[in-house]
C-alpha cells in the first residue's frame, strides 16, 4: 500500500518540476517539439529508476552515520555523510555513462531515440535533487527508493510533455511581443504549478499532512459556514 | 588597464545579457528558495563563490584537462566547492542551511556553473574568467534578491525578518487600513509568475532582446 501512496505522491504532490521546480533548465530548454520532450522525458525516467536506488544503497551502506559497521566494530563510529554530494554526483555521472554505453551497444533504435539527451542528464538538477531528497526524506527501503525514482520520473515526464504540447500550440496565439518565448513559458508554468497544487488534497489519510493541507482544511471549513449562512439568510 | 578593458565581462550579464533572463541558466534554485530575501541573498553569495573560484580552477586547468572527461572532471570540482560552502553554512547559519535543504547541493547541477565552465571558462584566461564568473553570479543574485524582495514583502510583509508594513495580528502599519497579506506570493507558482514578468518588463524596455 505505501509502495502505491509513495508512487502517487511523487508523481503528483512532489512533482520534481511544479512542487520543487528541480529540472527547470532543460525542461525550459528541450520543450520546443513533442518528440524531443518525450526522448528526455523517457531518458530522465530511465536515470532516475537507475540512480536513486543505486545512491541509497551508498547511503545506507557507506554514507550515514554509522553505516560502516558492516566493516566491523572500530568503524561504527565513522560519519561521511559530508561526502554525500560528491559520492551521489560522482555515480550519476558515471551511470549515465555506463548507461549510454550499454544502450548503444544491445539496442542501437534506443540509442537513436535517447543517445542524444543522455549528456545532457548528467547535469539536470532533477537527477541528482532525485537522490537528494531521497537521503533528507529518509526513504527506508530499497523497494521505496526504487518506487520513488520511477515515480519522480514519471512526473516529471508528464510535466516536460504538457509544457511542449502546450508550446507547439502557442505559437498560433497572439502573445505580447515582450512575453514571446520564455516569459510566457514561466507564466504557464506557474499556472500549471498552481493546477498541480489541487493534488495537494489527495493523499490527506496519511500521517505527514503539510502547511498547504491545513490551508486546505481552515478553507473548506470557511466555505461551510459561509454555505450554513446563505442557507439561514434564505431561511 | 586590465580592468577597465575586461569591465563588460562584469556589467554585461547584469542587464543585456542576464544568466536568468537572457540565458536561461540556473532557473531551478531561482525559484525554489526565493520565498525569503535572506535565502536568496545567501545563494547569491554562495554561488558567488563557487563560480568565482570554479572558474579560475578550471581556466588554470583548461589544458591539461582531456575533452573525453570534463564534464567529470567539472562536476568533481563544483561539488569539492559545494562542499567547503555547505560545511561553512552548516557551521555558521545551521538554521539557514535548514531552510535552502537540498539546494545547497543542487549547486552543484546548477546550470549557470556547467554553462559558464563551458563556455568561457575552457577558453580563457584565469583572470578573465574570473571576471566573467563574478559578472554571471552578480546577474544571477540580482534576479534573486528582486524576486526574494517582491515574495517576502508581499507575502509576510517583511524584509529580512524586519516588519515593515506594521504587524500584522496587531493591526499597526498599513494592516490597519484592511491590508492583508497576500499569502499566494510564498507558494512555488507565485515565483514563476514574479520572474516572467521581470522578463515580461525587461524585454519592453529593450526590443533588441525579444523572441519571434
Amino acid at each position: 500500500m505505501e509502495y502505491i501512496e509513495l508512487f502517487f505522491k511523487s508523481i503528483f504532490i512532489d512533482n520534481m518540476v511544479f512542487a520543487t521546480f528541480l529540472g527547470m533548465c532543460s525542461y525550459l530548454a528541450v520543450s520546443k517539439k513533442v518528440t524531443t520532450a518525450v526522448g528526455l522525458g523517457a531518458a530522465v525516467i530511465f536515470v532516475l529508476a537507475i540512480t536513486v536506488p543505486l545512491n541509497w544503497l551508498l547511503d545506507k551502506y557507506l554514507l550515514q552515520p554509522g553505516a560502516l559497521s558492516w566493516l566491523g566494530e572500530e568503524y561504527a563510529t565513522y560519519d561521511l555523510s559530508f561526502l554525500s554530494f560528491i559520492m551521489f554526483i560522482a555515480t550519476i555521472a558515471t551511470m549515465v555513462q555506463l548507461v549510454e554505453i550499454v544502450v548503444e551497444k544491445f539496442s542501437p533504435s534506443l540509442y537513436n531515440s535517447l543517445g542524444i539527451f543522455l549528456p545532457l542528464i548528467a547535469v539536470n538538477c532533477a537527477i541528482l535533487g532525485g537522490s537528494l531528497f531521497m537521503q533528507s526524506r529518509e526513504i527506508p527501503t530499497f523497494g521505496e527508493a526504487t518506487v520513488y525514482g520511477i515515480g519522480s520520473g514519471i512526473g516529471w515526464f508528464l510535466a516536460i510533455l504538457a509544457i511542449a504540447a502546450i508550446r507547439e500550440k502557442i505559437r498560433y496565439s497572439n502573445v505580447p511581443a515582450p512575453l514571446r518565448g520564455l516569459g510566457i513559458t514561466f507564466i504557464i508554468t506557474g499556472l500549471m504549478a498552481i493546477g498541480f497544487m489541487s493534488f495537494g488534497g489527495m493523499l490527506t489519510g496519511g500521517g505527514d499532512a503539510g502547511d498547504e493541507n491545513v490551508i486546505s482544511q481552515t478553507a473548506i471549513e470557511k466555505i461551510k459556514k459561509e454555505v450554513e449562512q446563505i442557507d439561514n439568510s434564505k431561511n | 588597464m586590465g580592468l577597465f578593458k575586461d569591465s563588460n565581462l562584469i556589467t554585461d550579464p547584469l542587464t543585456d545579457d542576464n544568466p536568468i533572463t537572457i540565458q536561461v541558466l540556473g532557473i531551478c534554485s531561482a525559484l525554489a528558495i526565493t520565498a525569503e530575501l535572506e535565502a536568496s541573498i545567501v545563494m547569491a553569495i554562495a554561488v558567488l563563490f563557487v563560480l568565482g573560484v570554479g572558474n579560475v580552477i578550471i581556466s588554470l586547468m583548461r589544458n591539461i584537462i582531456p575533452s573525453k572527461i570534463r564534464i567529470i572532471v567539472q562536476l568533481i570540482i563544483v561539488a569539492a566547492l559545494v562542499i567547503i560552502v555547505d560545511l561553512i553554512l552548516k557551521a555558521f547559519a545551521y538554521q539557514l542551511s535548514k531552510t535552502l535543504s537540498v539546494f545547497v547541493g543542487l549547486i552543484i547541477t546548477n546550470c549557470i556553473i556547467m554553462g559558464r565552465f563551458e563556455a568561457f571558462a575552457l577558453a580563457n584566461k584565469p583572470w578573465r574568467s574570473f571576471l566573467d564568473g563574478i559578472g554571471n553570479a552578480a546577474g544571477y543574485g540580482v534576479i534573486l534578491i528582486i524576486v526574494g524582495f517582491f515574495r517576502e514583502l508581499l507575502g509576510s510583509g517583511t524584509l529580512l525578518g524586519f516588519k515593515v508594513l506594521g504587524d500584522s495580528i496587531e493591526k499597526t502599519g498599513v494592516y490597519a487600513y484592511g491590508y492583508e497579506n497576500n499569502g499566494f506570493m510564498l507558494l512555488a507558482p507565485m515565483a514563476l509568475i514574479t520572474l516572467g514578468i521581470i522578463i515580461w518588463i525587461q524585454r519592453s524596455k529593450n526590443k533588441a532582446l525579444i523572441e519571434d
